[in-house]
């Protein structure tokens, strides 16, 4: 039989369906998740779902005290989702575009990412904040950050970064039953993307790499996007005969450095692919990493593939040339030999 | 009050010239020339025209993600802003910023903002500049229902009114935060009841209406302008269109939105007020149309005939590129 496939918005909408009918207290709230809050000609399955639709349905299943739609007030509802989490809910916030962080961000800096800590261990924080990053939808320097760097930097929150639908669903599962503050990135141009996934709830650990191609050659550790982009880059390589290995961290913060690591023993090379700017990114982190502890390992420098240091643009000419793409991830694996 | 009469043939034409820039926008943006995300303002003309028609273009503007609009009454020329729309190296942030980011800082248009409740700190930093250095220009900071209930809008009501910034604070309550109505996300049925909380003058009315926005706007500029500190004036309105180009408006009540496209459509009572006071001819408006729709035909030509920015344009404009 035919492995099912669900798109990534889909594989998203079944994890939070399986684990809210597990748990009472996993909780959906933000902007529009459930949609036309007090319209009473809507029933559940009109109405939006989120802005991108991935919480559609949720509603029709689970009602309103569940699937909460709240004004647009990030830093209350984000701060009342890390209160809730600290007293015994298990939310889900959607945050809708992770630019938008920046309106709460002292909830997540200073409030949720710190109550465990200076409590002494006595709170735990089990909050899951999903939210859309993402170049190439034209949507302008607001609309489309790529901000996983900036909070892997802080400690108390993990970071998650899915590329397939089937680790989507993965992924988010045990985001819901981690006891701390998770950030989940999901990417606004992976709404095409489908893939095999189990019907049954499955959870994929933390800090737990995934190697998608297995190669000889170079390493190219990739996220999010990224990997898409270097799975295109390394069939091309493939051609022009060099072997990519592409490895997917799937999670940032924590990160699994062995597999990182055990991959440029075996290939003597490193390419590392991240939409972030330049600077302070997962992939500076990365490399100073294998710098550190797999120097013995390299056979040539350690190359990074980021998006540039300014603002996204808004014109289509100018984000492309903005982007990292399968062409740039390709000429900094072939530069290496 | 009277409104002059070239001062009414300018509203019309400013009217104008929004809904026609908008449906021609819609019309663009669903044959695929206009990129990313597009908020359109039709429906809500007599809010933004009724406002401007009390400033000069010293004075300056916040605007939201609904923000053409408020350009156009503003004075923003639409052949920029439509190769803005295009993504094109003439529009008026050199097709960098595009629909939610378009800006003007020499008609003091303080630029669309993507970030609901962007704009109102930005217009206490105005409203300070300009008391601060003793001019009389005053700040309009338009936000919408959505926006009224982000911290930042209420910082800065209280700003403005410890420091008695020359702010007009205009809510455009178009009765719904996307897809949510404001009757479930407010929790006051007048946003201009929260003045009261901030100690300013609060008013709500027909923002339809172009003759009572006009009027409240008079009042709360003069009283800005004389150093009397800030207003809040909330005009409830309707937009014509969804949230976002492309949005299916389930969310929407069929009765109430045909409504506002008709009897209730600002334009629609501009006129139908105008020509029953015979103020302004029939005549005199159809020139003004011929006017616009060429201008709108024009802009698009323009926008089309422009070419994109050079890539080398990514990496200007901030401080250190690389």
């Amino acid at each position: 039989m035919a492995e099912r496939e669900l798109n990534f918005g889909e594989a998203l909408n079944e994890a939070m369906r399986q684990e809210m009918q597990r748990d009472p207290k996993v909780v959906i709230m933000g902007e529009d998740v459930a949609g036309g809050a007090d319209v009473d000609h809507l029933e559940g399955d009109e109405a939006w779902g989120g802005v991108l639709g991935v919480t559609k349905g949720l509603v029709k299943e689970f009602g309103r005290e569940r699937v909460i739609d709240t004004p647009i007030s990030e830093s209350g509802f984000i701060g009342a989702a890390v209160g809730a989490a600290a007293t015994g809910l298990r939310p889900i916030a959607e945050m809708m575009f992770v630019g938008f962080m920046g309106v709460c961000f002292d909830q997540l800096l200073n409030q949720g990412a710190k109550l465990r800590y200076m409590f002494g261990g006595k709170a735990k924080v089990p909050l899951v904040i999903r939210t859309i990053c993402g170049g190439g939808y034209r949507a302008a320097a607001q609309h489309s950050q790529v901000l996983h760097s900036l909070f892997t930097h802080i400690p108390g929150l993990k970071t998650v970064v899915p590329s397939t639908p089937y680790d989507a669903k993965g992924l988010l599962i045990s985001a819901i039953r981690d006891d701390d503050l998770v950030i989940f990135f999901e990417d606004i141009t992976f709404g095409g993307i489908k893939g095999a996934v189990p019907e049954e709830d499955y959870s994929i650990p933390f800090g737990k790499a995934d190697v998608k191609r297995a190669g000889e050659d170079v390493t190219i550790v990739a996220i999010g996007k990224m990997v898409h982009h270097s799975l295109a880059a390394a069939t091309e390589l493939e051609k022009q005969g060099k072997s990519a290995e592409v490895i997917d961290p799937r999670t940032l913060s924590p990160f699994d450095e062995d597999t990182v690591l055990s991959s440029v023993e075996k290939t003597g090379r490193l390419v590392i692919a991240d939409e972030s700017h330049p600077r302070c990114n997962v992939a500076t982190d990365i490399a100073a990493m294998v710098a550190d502890k797999g120097f013995d390992y390299l056979n040539a420098p350690i190359k990074m593939v980021s998006a540039p240091h300014t603002p996204v643009p808004f014109s289509p000419p100018l984000e492309d040339h903005y982007l990292p793409n399968p062409q740039k991830i390709n000429e900094a694996a072939l530069g290496l030999f | 009050m009277d409104i002059p009469k070239d001062k009414l043939l300018w509203i019309y034409e400013r009217m104008q010239l929004i809904r026609v820039f908008e449906t021609r926008v819609s019309t663009e943006f669903g044959k695929g020339k206009i990129p990313g995300f597009v908020h359109l303002y039709a429906g809500e003309e007599a809010v933004a025209v009724g406002i401007c028609a009390n400033l000069t273009d010293a004075d300056y503007m916040t605007s939201t993600h609904r923000g053409h609009g408020h350009c156009v009454a503003k004075g923003v020329d639409v052949r920029g802003m439509m190769a803005e729309l295009f993504g094109k190296a003439t529009g008026i942030c050199k097709g960098k910023g595009g629909s939610m980011h378009i800006a003007d800082m020499d008609k003091g248009m303080l630029g669309a903002n993507g970030i609901v409740g962007g704009g109102p700190p930005l217009a206490c930093g105005s409203g300070l500049t300009a008391k601060t250095t003793g001019t009389d220009q005053v700040t309009i900071c338009f936000f919408g229902d959505g926006a009224s209930e982000q911290g930042t809008l209420h910082e800065s009501l209280n700003l403005a009114a410890i420091w008695k910034l020359p702010i007009i604070f205009v809510a455009e309550n178009n009765g719904y935060a996307e897809s949510t109505p404001a009757h479930y996300h407010c929790s006051v049925e007048n946003i201009a009841d929260r003045a009261a909380a901030y100690n300013m003058p609060g008013v709500t009315i027909d923002g339809n209406d172009l003759f009572a926005v006009y009027e409240s706007a008079h009042e709360a500029v003069a009283r800005a302008r004389a150093g009397h500190g800030p207003s809040l004036l909330e005009c409830k309105t309707y937009r014509h269109h969804g949230h976002f180009e492309g949005d299916a408006q389930t969310y929407k009540i069929a009765e109430e939105n045909e409504k506002y496209r008709t009897e209730l459509d600002p334009i629609k009572r501009f006129k139908d007020a105008v020509l029953a006071r015979s103020l302004v001819s029939e005549a005199e408006m159809a020139d003004i149309d011929g006017r616009v729709n060429a201008a709108i035909d024009e802009a698009v030509k323009f926008a089309e005939d422009s070419p994109f920015p050079e890539v080398q344009e990514t990496f200007t404009d901030v401080y250190v590129s690389y």
